[in-house]
C-alpha cells in the first residue's frame, strides 16, 4: 500500500528497497543526490512541489545511514513558504536534520514567530512543534511569552494549547533563566482545572518541571493534583477516548502521582486523606491480568503510587503493604514486574526504614543476581549494595565474588567496585576484608581500579595487626602460576613493608621474598618496576643480618635501571643504589610507611560520582539529600584549594604557603566575626587527597611525617567559657583534650539545620552525627544518628542534653559503645513549653584509642520549628492588624545593619523560616508581609504577624512590626527574625572575605535623614491602615 | 523525558528516528547502531528494558520491527512501554493493519503522527481518537 502520494518519491525507495547488495544501495543514493545537490543548485526551476519531494528524499537517505550534508538550507527555506504542504515539509524535515546547535535554525526565528502569533492554527501548531523538539536559547529568548500567552488563551482550541504546554515545557528545561514563571502558580493552578485530557497531560508534564525546581511556589497545585487522581482512579471520571484497556488514562496518573513526589509533604489533613484513600484503593485494587497492556498499564500506575507512598512515610501499616507487594514482585516470573520489584525495593532502602524486611528477602535476590537478563542481574546487584550493612555483608560479598568468576565483562567493573566498597564499609574483621580485596584481584584483576588496591594498602599500613596476616596472603598468592599485574604490585608492596613480620616462617626469608617478586619482574609493565624497585630497597634493608649474596644481586638490579629510559625507574634506581651505600642511614629513610590519615573511601567517592542525567532531578535524590544521615561516610568538605573552612569551633589553620594578605584577611575575619579563634600557622593537616601521588611517589623520600601537625592543637586553651555574645553566634567550647578536628564548619551545619530538617550535625574523622527531626506543633520528634565511622569501636560514649528552661527534652538512651562501622539512633523527644530563642546543648562525648572527644553542639531546635507557615486573606489580616494595636502585644522596631539583600530573597529566607509571606496585602511593593502559627505549650496555636518596611534607597535599614497575642512570643519572634536578618552565616568556602558582618556600621543613616519623605517607613505605615 | 524514538527492524534499518535532545549527526548513526544491537539479540522472556549509557531504553517487538524508547531512569517504565504499544495501536488504526512497508512509504506520515503524539519528549495526547481525527484534519489541507 503506497499512500505517500509523491510518485517520485515512492519510486525512490521502492529502487533503494530493490537494490542487492549495499554497494548497490549507496550507488543509488549517490546518484539521487547528486540529483538533488544539481536541483537545489538552479533553485529558480524548482516547483514547490519539486522541493518538497527532494525534502523528503533527504530525509529517507538521512534516516537510512547516510551523511547528508547540503540542503540544510531548503529544509528551512520550506518554512516560510505560503502553503500548508510545503510549509509542514519545512517543519518536519528541519526538526529532523537540524538540531539546536544549528546556525541555520536562526534564519528560521522570525519567520517561526509570525506563525506562532498569527492567525493560522495549522501553522501555529507545526510552529510549535518545532520549537518543542529542536527550540534552543534564542528561541526561549524570543518565543517564550507568545508561547505563555497560547497555553492560557482562552481562544484556542485545546490542540494548540496542549503544544503550547509542551513547548513553554522544553524551553523551561533548557534555559530556567530565561523563561520568567513567576506568578505562573496561579496560572497552573488553573490549568489544573482543564477538562480536555490532552491538556491536562501536557500541563502536567510542564508541571512536574516546575515543581521539581521550587516546590514552594506551587504549593496550590497539590489539592488539584489530588483533585485529578481522584478524578481518574476513583471516580474513573474520564472520557471514553481517554481510557486505557479499561483504566483512566494511566499516564496521566503517573504524571500526577509524579508531581506530587516533588512536595515534601502533605500537610493539609483532608487533602492528605483523599490521597492516602486513593493511594490504597490503587495498592490493593490491582489485580494481576491476562491482558498484557492491561497489565502493564495498571501496574505502571501501581508502582508509581508505591513510589509515592514511599515519598509520602506513610503509616506503618501502609508502609509494610508497599514492602509487602514489593516482596511479592520479586519472586514473580514476569521479567518486567521482577524487574520493577528489584528496582523499587532499592529506591526504598533510599528513603525508609526497611532493611530488616528486605533481609528476610536476600536469598530470592541473590537468585535474580543469577538471571539470564543482564537488567534483571544489574538490579538485584544494586539492591544487594544497597541492603548490604554489618549483619550480611559476609554473605553478599561472598556472594559477589563467587558471581564474579561467571559474569559477563559488561558487569565485572561495576561488581568489583561494589564488592570492594561493602567489604570496606562493613568488614566484621579486617583479615576477612584483606582476603576479599585479593580474591577480587585475583578473580578479576582487568577490573579491579587502581583505587581499589590502593585502599587496601592503607587499611594495612594503618592496622598493625593486620600486617602479618596480610604479608602472609601476599606471599601465599605469590606462589600462584599465573597471577595478575595488580596482584604482583599490591604483594609487592605489602612484602616490601612487613615481610621482615613472617621471616621464621618457611619460605619467607628475605632472599625467598626477594625472589619470587623478582620472578614476576619480566612479566610486568614499567609502571610496576617502580615498586618492585622500592620493595627490593625494603627488603635489603630488613635483612638482618646482612645477606651478602642478596645485596649484590639487587644492588646489580639498581645499577642496570640506572640507565633505564623511565624516569621514574631511574631515579629510584639511583637513589636506592646512593642510599644502599650508606649504611645505617638507609634505616631511617626506608623505615616503614607512616599511618594514613582517615579520609574518605575514594571508592565510595567514585561510586557516588556515576551522577544519572534526567530531565528534572529525581524526587528520589532529592529527599535522599534530605536524609543523608543514614550515610556513614560523606563527602569530606574540604575546599578543593586546600583552605580549611573557617571554623567558628576555634581551630582554623590556615596554610602557610599562601602567606599573601589575602590570607591575613582570613585570619583576621574570625575575630571581626566575633568568634574566638586560634590560628594555628601550620600547613594544612590533611595531606593531598590524591592516594596515587602517596603510594606511588618515591618511598625514599617520605619521612614520618604523617602524625606531626596534629601533636599540638591543644593550644586551643583560652576558648573556655568564651562563648560569644549573640545567641546565635554561640560557638561550640572545644575542651582542651581534643586533639580531634572536626570535617566541615559546626556552625555552618548548625545553621543549614535550622532551615531543614535533616542533615549532618558534626563530624569528624571518627564519628559522624547526623540529624533527622520531624515537627508537629509545638511537639518534635529528632533523632540522632551516631556513627562510628571507623574500623575499631567507640567507647564511653556519652550524651548529654542541657535543655533551656522552655524545652522540655528526653533523650533516650544512648550506648555506651558504637561498634566499629555501625550507627546507633537515638531518638529526642521535645516540647515546647513556652515562647523562648534559647538554644539546648548536646555535651557529648567519646573515647577513640588515646583521644577524649567532648564536643558541645547546639541542637536546632530552634524558634522556628515550632513555626507554621499560615496563609491570611485579608478579610483575616486587616482586623488581627488593628486589633493588635501596641506593645506589648505589638512591637516595632527600626533594625540597622541588615545584611543587604533583594525583596525577593527576603522573601524566600521568611519562608524558609515557616513565616509565610503573604503577596497583596500591602500596597507598597517594598514591604513585605508575612503570617505564621506558633505552637508551645503556654501559648497553644497562636498566629503572629509581621510587616517588613525596606528602604529601597538603603537596604541596611528596614523597620519590622511583630504582632501576636502573647507579649513574651512577640518580644522573642522579633528578636528572632532581627538575627537572621542581621545575622552572617559564615560563607560556605570561606575562601574570600566575607564583607563587613554583624555589627552596625557606625555611620549607618539616622532614622529621618532618608532623602525623599516617600521612602520613610513613618509615613508608608500610615498609608497601610 | 524521552531522549529519543526509534523504529527499527531487525536488520537494523531505521524507519524512524526522533531526537528529543541535540545530537550531531554521526552521532545519532552511533545511537541507533547501538540501539539495534542492544535489542536485537534480547530473549522474548526477558523484560523489555535495558540499560544504555547513562539512561534506560524501553524497547518492544512487533514482527520484524523493534520500537525503541530512551528515558530518563527515574522514569516509569511500564508507563513508556504502553506508550509504545498505544503508538503501535494508532498507526495500526491509521494504515488499517499496518505493516513495516507502511511505515517505507509512509514515513513522512509516521513522523506527522508521532508529532502529534510526542512533543519535547513528553506524551502530548493519550487518546487515539483525537489523534486519528487530528490526522484527518490535516490530510484535508494537503
Amino acid at each position: 500500500m503506497a499512500l505517500s502520494g509523491m510518485r517520485g518519491l515512492s519510486v525512490f525507495i521502492s529502487d533503494i528497497r530493490n537494490c542487492q547488495n549495499k554497494e548497490q544501495e549507496r550507488l543509488r543514493v549517490d546518484k539521487e543526490l547528486g540529483n538533488i545537490r544539481t536541483r537545489f543548485k538552479n533553485e529558480k526551476g524548482l516547483t514547490p512541489y519539486e522541493k518538497k519531494k527532494y525534502v523528503w528524499k533527504m530525509l529517507y537517505i538521512y534516516m537510512l545511514g547516510y551523511d547528508v550534508d547540503f540542503g540544510h538550507m531548503e529544509a528551512v527555506s520550506l518554512i516560510s513558504a505560503p502553503k500548508y504542504p510545503e510549509k509542514q515539509v519545512g517543519y518536519i524535515v528541519t526538526s529532523c536534520l537540524l538540531n539546536e546547535n544549528h546556525d541555520f535554525l536562526r534564519l528560521a526565528i522570525n519567520t517561526v514567530r509570525n506563525d506562532i502569533i498569527g492567525r493560522n492554527e495549522t501553522f501555529q501548531c507545526l510552529a510549535l512543534t518545532l520549537v518543542g523538539n529542536i527550540g534552543g536559547r534564542e528561541f526561549a529568548e524570543s518565543l517564550a511569552p507568545d508561547v505563555q500567552k497560547l497555553l492560557i488563551s482562552s481562544s484556542c482550541r485545546p490542540l494548540v494549547r496542549k503544544k503550547a504546554a509542551l513547548c513553554l515545557l522544553r524551553l523551561y528545561r533548557k534555559n530556567p533563566d530565561v523563561v520568567n514563571v513567576d506568578g505562573w502558580s496561579d496560572r497552573m493552578t488553573q490549568l489544573l482545572d482543564e477538562r480536555d485530557l490532552g491538556v491536562l497531560t501536557s500541563s502536567m508534564s510542564l508541571l512536574v518541571a516546575l515543581v521539581s525546581n521550587n516546590h514552594e511556589a506551587y504549593w496550590s497545585c497539590l489539592p488539584k493534583c489530588v483533585k485529578i487522581l481522584e478524578r481518574l482512579a476513583k471516580n474513573q471520571d474520564v472520557p471514553q477516548e481517554y481510557t486505557y484497556y479499561g483504566i483512566p488514562s494511566p499516564w496521566l496518573q503517573v504524571k500526577t502521582m509524579r508531581a506530587l513526589q516533588y512536595f515534601p509533604t502533605v500537610e493539609d489533613p483532608n487533602t492528605r486523606r483523599s490521597l492516602f484513600e486513593v493511594l490504597q484503593r490503587i495498592l490493593m485494587g490491582t489485580d494481576v491480568v491476562k491482558n498484557v497492556n492491561k497489565n502493564n498499564a495498571s501496574h505502571a500506575v501501581l508502582f508509581e503510587a508505591l513510589a509515592l507512598v514511599m515519598h509520602l512515610d506513610a503509616e506503618k501499616e501502609m508502609m509494610s503493604q508497599c514492602v509487602a507487594l514489593l516482596g511479592k514482585f520479586i519472586a514473580v516470573r514476569e521479567p518486567n514486574i521482577r524487574y520493577l520489584g528489584l528496582e523499587n525495593m532499592t529506591r526504598m532502602l533510599m528513603v525508609t526504614d526497611v532493611q530488616d524486611i528486605i533481609k528476610r528477602h536476600q536469598a530470592q535476590i541473590i537468585t535474580s543476581l543469577k538471571d539470564p537478563d543482564i537488567s534483571i542481574r544489574r538490579r538485584a546487584l544494586d539492591l544487594l549494595y544497597g541492603m548490604c550493612d554489618v549483619s550480611n555483608a559476609k554473605d553478599i560479598v561472598e556472594e559477589l565474588l563467587q558471581y564474579l568468576s561467571s559474569a559477563d565483562f559488561a558487569m565485572r567493573e561495576e561488581l568489583s567496585l561494589k564488592a570492594a566498597i561493602l567489604a570496606e564499609k562493613f568488614a566484621p574483621d579486617l583479615s576477612w576484608y584483606v582476603d576479599v580485596i585479593l580474591q577480587l584481584i585475583d578473580k578479576a584483576g582487568d577490573f579491579v581500579s587502581d583505587d581499589i588496591w590502593f585502599r587496601v594498602v592503607q587499611f594495612v599500613t594503618n592496622n598493625e595487626d593486620l600486617q602479618p596476616y596480610a604479608a602472609l596472603k601476599a606471599r601465599e598468592y605469590l606462589d600462584k602460576p599465573a597471577i595478575h599485574e595488580t596482584m604482583v604490585k599490591v604483594s609487592a608492596y605489602i612484602l616490601g613493608e612487613y615481610s621482615h613480620l613472617l621471616a621464621r616462617r618457611p619460605g619467607c626469608s628475605p632472599r625467598e621474598i626477594f625472589h619470587i617478586i623478582h620472578e614476576k619482574l619480566p612479566t610486568v609493565s614499567t609502571s610496576t618496576i617502580p615498586i618492585l624497585l622500592s620493595t627490593y630497597a625494603k627488603i635489603l634493608m630488613h635483612s638482618q643480618p646482612p645477606d651478602q649474596e642478596l645485596r649484590k644481586q639487587i644492588l646489580a638490579i639498581f645499577n642496570k635501571y640506572e640507565s633505564c629510559i623511565d624516569a621514574e625507574i631511574q631515579q629510584r634506581a639511583v637513589e636506592y643504589h646512593a642510599l644502599s651505600m650508606k649504611g645505617a642511614a638507609l634505616m631511617d629513610i626506608l623505615a616503614e610507611m607512616p599511618k594514613f590519615p582517615e579520609r574518605q573511601s575514594s571508592l565510595i567517592k567514585k561510586a557516588e560520582e556515576s551522577e544519572a542525567d534526567t530531565a528534572e532531578q529525581s524526587a528520589i535524590k532529592l529527599r535522599a539529600q534530605q536524609h543523608s544521615s543514614n550515610a556513614l561516610v560523606v563527602t569530606d568538605q574540604r575546599p578543593a584549594n586546600g583552605t580549611p573552612p573557617v571554623s567558628q569551633l576555634g581551630l582554623v589553620k590556615v596554610p602557610n604557603m599562601t602567606n599573601t594578605d589575602q590570607s591575613t584577611a582570613e585570619q583576621e575575619l574570625p575575630h571581626l566575626n566575633g568568634a574566638l579563634t586560634v590560628v594555628d600557622p601550620q600547613p594544612p593537616s590533611t595531606p593531598s587527597p590524591d592516594l596515587l601521588g602517596d603510594l606511588l611517589g618515591p618511598l625514599a623520600i617520605e619521612g614520618p611525617s604523617g602524625t606531626a601537625p596534629q601533636s599540638d592543637l591543644g593550644v586551643a586553651s583560652g576558648l573556655e567559657g568564651g562563648v560569644a555574645a549573640g545567641a546565635l553566634a554561640i560557638a561550640p567550647v572545644e575542651e582542651q583534650t581534643n586533639t580531634v578536628q572536626p570535617i566541615g564548619d559546626i556552625a555552618e551545619r548548625f545553621h543549614a539545620l535550622c532551615m531543614k530538617d535533616s542533615g549532618v550535625l558534626y563530624e569528624d574523622p571518627y564519628i559522624q552525627i547526623g540529624i533527622k527531626a520531624e515537627w508537629r506543633a509545638h511537639h518534635g520528634r529528632v533523632v540522632l544518628f551516631l556513627g562510628n565511622k571507623n574500623t575499631a569501636p567507640l567507647f564511653s560514649v556519652q550524651a548529654l542534653i542541657l535543655p533551656p528552661s522552655h524545652l522540655k527534652m528526653d533523650l533516650s538512651l544512648v550506648p555506651e559503645t558504637i561498634p566499629p562501622r555501625a550507627q546507633v539512633q537515638c531518638p529526642l523527644e521535645v516540647i515546647n513549653l513556652k515562647p523562648s530563642r534559647e538554644l539546648a546543648v548536646l555535651d557529648f562525648l567519646y573515647k577513640f584509642g588515646t583521644n577524649v572527644v567532648n564536643v558541645k553542639l547546639r541542637l536546632p531546635a530552634v524558634l522556628n520549628k515550632f513555626l507554621q507557615p499560615i496563609t491570611v486573606s485579608p478579610e483575616e489580616f486587616f482586623p488581627q492588624w488593628r486589633s493588635l494595636s501596641g506593645p506589648p502585644l505589638k512591637l516595632q522596631e527600626v533594625v540597622r545593619g541588615v545584611r543587604p539583600m533583594p525583596l525577593a530573597e527576603m522573601a524566600n529566607l521568611f519562608n524558609s523560616l515557616h513565616l509565610m509571606v503573604c503577596p497583596g496585602l500591602d500596597p507598597n511593593a517594598n514591604n513585605l508581609v508575612a503570617s505564621t502559627t506558633f505552637y508551645s505549650e503556654s501559648t497553644r496555636a497562636m498566629l503572629c504577624l509581621i510587616r517588613i518596611e525596606t528602604d529601597p534607597a538603603d537596604r541596611t535599614q528596614l523597620r519590622m512590626t511583630v504582632a501576636s497575642g502573647d507579649p513574651t512570643l512577640t518580644f522573642e519572634l522579633k528578636e528572632f527574625i532581627k538575627e537572621q536578618l542581621v545575622f552572617i552565616p559564615v560563607p560556605p568556602r570561606a575562601a574570600a572575605p566575607a564583607p563587613a558582618p554583624a555589627p552596625v556600621p557606625p555611620q549607618a543613616l539616622p532614622p529621618t535623614s532618608s532623602p525623599t519623605a516617600i521612602s520613610d517607613p513613618g509615613a508608608l505605615l500610615a498609608g497601610l491602615l | 523525558m524521552i531522549r529519543f524514538i526509534i523504529l527499527q527492524n531487525r536488520q537494523g534499518k531505521t524507519r524512524l528516528a526522533k531526537y528529543y535532545i541535540p545530537l550531531e549527526e554521526s552521532e545519532k548513526h552511533k545511537v541507533e547502531y547501538e540501539v539495534h544491537r542492544l535489542v536485537v539479540n534480547r530473549d522474548p522472556k526477558f523484560t523489555n528494558f535495558v540499560e544504555f549509557r547513562n539512561h534506560k531504553v524501553i524497547y518492544r517487538r512487533y514482527a520484524g520491527l523493534f520500537f525503541s524508547l530512551c528515558v530518563d531512569i527515574t522514569d516509569n517504565e511500564l508507563a513508556y512501554l504502553e506508550s509504545i504499544h498505544l503508538f503501535v495501536e494508532i498507526l495500526d488504526h491509521f494504515f488499517s493493519n499496518v505493516c513495516e512497508l507502511d511505515l517505507v512509504f509512509n514515513f513522512h506520515k509516521v513522523y506527522l503522527i508521532l508529532d502529534e503524539f510526542i512533543l519535547a519528549g513528553e506524551l502530548q495526547e493519550t487518546s487515539k481518537k483525537a489523534i486519528i481525527e487530528r490526522m484527518g484534519e490535516l490530510e484535508k489541507q494537503e
